[in-house]
């Protein structure tokens, strides 16, 4: 048997010897496309790059666009250089840099294509066009960059940039290529998938003189590119760019939503910066001089910076009464305003002109009867278990934890639990008179600008809300991602929203956020102000209007101003007004809003 | 004195040559693959490749002396001791070893570097050797086969873990042995039925291939003999061939890695993935392919100092021999290997003791498999599988674990006539 087996094994040797001396002849022999391929040409790879997905606002008005740049490539084995001072000339360098980039590209590889000069100006690729043959071992090959026919929206917008090493290292999906652009923060950053389509190949022969021979095996390996898809923003660019005018020479934010859909009307966060400078060759200069910026331009204050809500935390916590029972709209309780420190008068309050003239001890009283229901002997215990059930109206309300916006790096700001406490003091060793700080929206209370927002659009709706997006549709699709089609409902009933509204109605007309008022639209709102422990305080105004079928929802925070029935009301009135009348017409406000610079 | 003069007669003087004909032709391949003509660098520089494969060279010939100095009952006696170190510094390269390139498989003792599972080869034809030659083994006893199976897949499991999963298939190379001393016929074949059911999903629809296995099973059951038993079987045979086709495209998109797949794709397809793998197979069939029958000569080739792959002077070598010594140059190495792996089933079969036949056999296997993997992926016919040609690519281990492996077997080979027969 042995010996069989010693033949079959033998023969198998020369059978595999034989079929491989057959395809190398008739690869090496017979097939005349290697030696095409391979005769005094060379094979280049070139990249297309797609078309990244345009953005346009929710009128059909381009966000952002594309502009074509071009880069000079280089092969250093390839090239053949007669007259380099020509060559410098042509490209505006000197000598020195043209040696450190050749040594680069050098170091990069030999035979592999990499970037010699990116970004040409426009008269330098007309310039140099021309006379690329008489270079042999440098290409052009263009792409684009992002564009802006307007200078607001930067921080939501966000920008693109080359990738970075570490993120290179992370991209499983080996999409990316060093040099290859990616966005960075914002939209472009939470779109990217959507928005950056498939990068194409384009395999094609170039003699040695660097004369194009056309695609290899005629363009069977090709690949074309793919463009990303278009994005339709929420975003009222009208609305937006007038807020950022309102809030020129104001450090803050404002939020302004549309109830029904939780479409996000205008993102501002002052001071912001041009689009255009991140764009392109200036990048990095501009973007080291923005980062160093003591007044944060990069920081989008709008979901990023947190603040106590102040007074506007009342109407939520008349909500959370009203829903446990602990009060009734009508029930007059009187405060003598010795509980805590406030601008309210002594006298009888109920929720109506609880809200309208902000009385900070009808709130003192109504948290403690939230928080202590008596369902334990043990006061702590109580505590505990009150101050639990006013965090699970507080979380679906959307506090407490990022909302979901769809740009990154949103802050959750800060609602405090009982462990929190349990921390602080000690498990049972707390109780209401601890924390009743938070029961007039001070203490360690953290609201963003965007859940301040978000808020007014729950109250506009009474009770309940989609979260709040700024894109909202992707591609062809009509339709933004499905988490922002999901209804989120708070948990309280219809019924027990009137009289707040009512309330917040009253603060407009004839209360504290008079700024706010416009003839002939029913504007409601809570004024407040945000203590500082830092300087003056920060003036803070939530609104929506109209109070029947809401169209804006909106929240202002303009920091240092003061009381939030100056600066904030004023310019959320102002937004109020521009978006559901279309013109402003009480231009002394705007006047007085426009004047008011609070950063120096 | 005697016996020191019968050693060096007794030495297969072709074998040796063939080694040293591919060694130093690698050598000088290796100095072209990375010759770059605007800066000539001498083929003994030691900052190149071919300076480092110099110096590999040299200490080889060090362990052949060291090799044939050894008493040659040592190999034998010793054959568990070596497979139970190489077994640990598997497990420790694991725990204590350098990641490259996504495998950890290397140690690094400052600037050098060493790769066990190279060494993992002939400890493991050692061991099974060994195993396989004690008295009263057979292999279709499934109970004395199991173990030998088990002295093989251990270090491929451990390669595997590694990250590796190219070497670990090297260790399939020890079927040859297996064959040799009577494993059954059947089963290798419906092993390669499988592999060629696996190439035919992926080349084929499913459901066309079903149909198809479905139909030849209803020609075979009505031309034979319709017992009860047999069209059992085909059926039985039949559906399993199904359970393969759908399970090969769960394994593929499943099981395998991304760049597994691509390899494989590339390989079906060289169109479906043009800028990764199915690119370089692609740009090595250029470089070959140019060469045309003569080739370009020596130093003369454009196409390999591409770049196209980083392991240029390692596992893809072969292609600047393509290029530059054309279709004869190609030629003549096939034939070496062709020569050299029949040389050694016939030096193999000529032993006494059966553990050098086992041995010689376990030699052959994985010589061969390697000749047949690295050339088979530069010419398209094997998917990208990063294993070395022996004694021609680049690298201190894979250099000197083959050249262990291969004269151990000169070392037996040159005492044959000295051992008492055992059986």
């Amino acid at each position: 048997m042995g010996d069989k087996r010693r033949y079959i094994i033998q023969g198998v040797f020369v059978m595999v010897g034989l079929i491989y001396l057959i395809k190398l002849f008739s690869i090496q022999v017979l097939d005349s496309t290697y030696k095409l391929a391979a005769e005094d040409n060379v094979m280049r790879k070139i990249t297309e790059y797609p078309f990244r997905g345009l953005i346009y606002d929710r009128n059909q008005q381009l966000l952002v666009h594309n502009e074509p740049v071009y880069d000079l490539m280089i092969v250093p084995n390839e090239v053949k250089m007669k007259d380099t001072l020509r060559f410098c000339q042509a490209l505006g360098i000197d000598k020195v840099t043209f040696e450190v980039k050749m040594e680069e590209a050098k170091e990069y590889s030999w035979v592999r294509p990499s970037v010699f000069m990116k970004m040409l100006s426009n008269k330098t690729f007309a310039r140099f066009q021309d006379r690329l043959i008489d270079y042999p071992g440098f290409y052009i090959q263009s792409r684009t960059l992002r564009g802006y026919s307007h200078n607001s929206l930067a921080n939501a917008l966000g920008y693109i940039g080359e990738i970075s090493k570490q993120e290179l290292a992370k991209d499983t999906t080996e999409y990316y290529n060093q040099g290859d652009y990616i966005g960075i923060s914002g939209v472009e950053r939470f779109y990217e998938r959507q928005l950056r389509g498939e990068q194409g190949v384009k395999y094609k022969m170039v003699n040695v003189r660097g004369v194009e021979k056309g695609a290899f095996k005629g363009g069977r390996y090709d690949k074309p590119s793919i463009p990303g898809n278009n994005l339709i923003s929420t975003i009222d660019l009208s609305l937006q760019e007038y807020g950022e005018k309102l809030m020129e020479g104001k450090a803050g934010a404002v939020v302004a939503i549309e109830p029904a859909t939780g479409e996000i009307l205008s993102l501002i966060s002052a001071p912001s910066y041009d689009p255009e400078i991140l764009v392109g060759r200036k990048f990095g200069e501009n973007f080291l001089q923005l980062s160093q910026d003591s007044l944060t331009p990069l920081f989008n204050r709008a979901i990023m910076s947190v603040y106590p809500p102040g007074s506007t935390f009342k109407p939520i916590q008349a909500l959370i009464a009203l829903e446990e029972g602990v009060i009734k709209p009508n029930e007059n309780i009187y405060c003598a305003g010795n509980l805590v420190g406030d601008h309210a008068p002594p006298g009888y309050y109920n929720v109506y002109n609880s809200i309208q003239k902000s009385s900070n001890n009808y709130y003192y009283i109504v948290f403690r009867r939230i928080i202590n229901q008596e369902l334990s002997e043990n006061t702590f215990v109580d505590s505990r278990l009150g101050l639990e059930k006013w965090n699970d109206y507080l979380r679906k309300f959307g506090l407490g934890a990022p909302v979901g916006i769809d740009i990154p790096n949103e802050k959750g700001g800060m609602i405090p639990t009982p462990e929190y406490y349990n921390q602080i003091y000690g498990e049972n060793r707390w109780k209401w008179s601890t924390i009743n700080s938070i029961s007039i929206g001070q203490g360690e209370i953290l609201i963003s600008p965007l859940q301040m927002a978000n808020y007014a659009a729950i109250i506009a709706n009474r009770g309940y809300y989609y979260r709040p997006h700024v894109i909202k549709s992707i591609g062809e699709d009509g339709k933004p991602l499905p988490k922002y089609r999901e209804k989120m409902e708070v948990g309280i009933d219809t019924s027990h929203f009137a009289p707040v509204i009512e309330g917040m109605r009253m603060v407009v007309d004839g209360g504290t956020g008079f700024r706010a008022d416009i003839e002939g639209l029913e504007v409601c709102g809570k004024t407040g102000t945000s203590q500082n422990p830092h300087g003056e305080d920060h003036s803070v105004f939530v609104a929506f209007a109209p109070r029947d079928n809401p169209k804006i929802a909106i929240a202002v925070y303009v920091q240092n101003a003061g009381q939030g029935a100056r600066a904030a009301a004023s310019v959320a009135g102002l937004m109020i007004e521009k978006y559901l009348a279309g013109e402003i017409k009480r231009f002394w406000i705007e006047d007085y809003a426009l004047r008011g610079e609070f950063i120096y | 004195m005697r016996q020191e003069k019968g050693l060096i007669q007794n030495i297969d003087w072709l074998v040796v040559m063939v080694y040293l004909l591919l060694v130093i032709s690698g050598w000088m391949n290796i100095y072209a693959a990375v010759f770059d003509e605007e800066n000539v660098t001498g083929i003994f520089d030691l900052l190149q490749n071919s300076g480092k494969q110099f110096l590999w060279i040299i200490t080889s010939i060090i362990i052949i002396v060291a090799i044939f100095t050894i008493d040659f009952r040592f190999y034998e006696s010793f054959a568990y001791v070596i497979y139970g170190a190489i077994i640990f510094l598997l497990v420790l390269v694991l725990v204590a070893g350098k990641e490259v390139a996504g495998s950890r498989s290397w140690f690094e003792l400052g600037s050098f570097r060493i790769q066990p599972s190279e060494f993992a080869k002939f400890a493991t034809a050692l061991a099974v050797s060994a195993y396989m030659s004690r008295p009263g083994f057979k292999i279709s006893k499934i109970g004395r086969f199991l173990p030998a199976a088990f002295i093989v897949l251990l270090p491929a499991a451990l390669i595997i873990l590694q990250g590796d999963t190219g070497t670990a298939l090297i260790y399939s190379a020890f079927i040859l042995v297996f064959y040799r001393e009577g494993f059954s016929q059947v089963v290798i074949l419906i092993g390669l039925l499988a592999v060629a059911l696996f190439i035919m999903t992926l080349l084929v629809d499913k459901l066309a291939l079903i149909v198809v296995i479905a139909m030849l099973a209803l020609a075979i059951i009505i031309v034979g003999k319709k017992t009860l038993k047999r069209i059992a079987i085909i059926a039985a045979a039949a559906i399993l061939m199904g359970g393969v086709v759908f399970s090969v495209d769960y394994f593929v998109t499943e099981v395998l890695k991304p760049h597994q797949q691509n390899r494989i794709k590339a390989l079906i397809n060289p169109d479906a993935d043009p800028s990764g793998y199915g690119w370089n197979v692609t740009q090595s069939k250029i470089a070959i392919g140019s060469g045309g029958f003569w080739g370009k000569g020596y130093l003369e080739g454009t196409q390999t100092k591409f770049d196209f792959v980083p392991e240029q002077s390692t596992d893809f070598i072969f292609c600047t021999l393509g290029e530059e010594r054309g279709w004869i140059g190609s030629f003549f190495l096939i034939a070496m290997f062709v020569f050299l792996s029949i040389r050694i089933v016939m030096i193999a079969e000529r032993q006494k003791s059966r553990f050098a036949r086992n041995y010689g056999y376990c030699v052959a296997g994985i010589i061969f498999f390697h000749f047949m993997v690295n050339i088979g992926m530069t010419i398209g016919l094997f998917p990208v599988i990063g294993i070395p040609l022996p004694f021609f690519s680049y690298g201190g281990s894979s250099l000197w674990a083959f050249t262990i492996l291969l004269f151990i077997l000169l070392k037996l080979d040159a005492h044959r006539m000295q051992l008492l027969v055992r059986f």
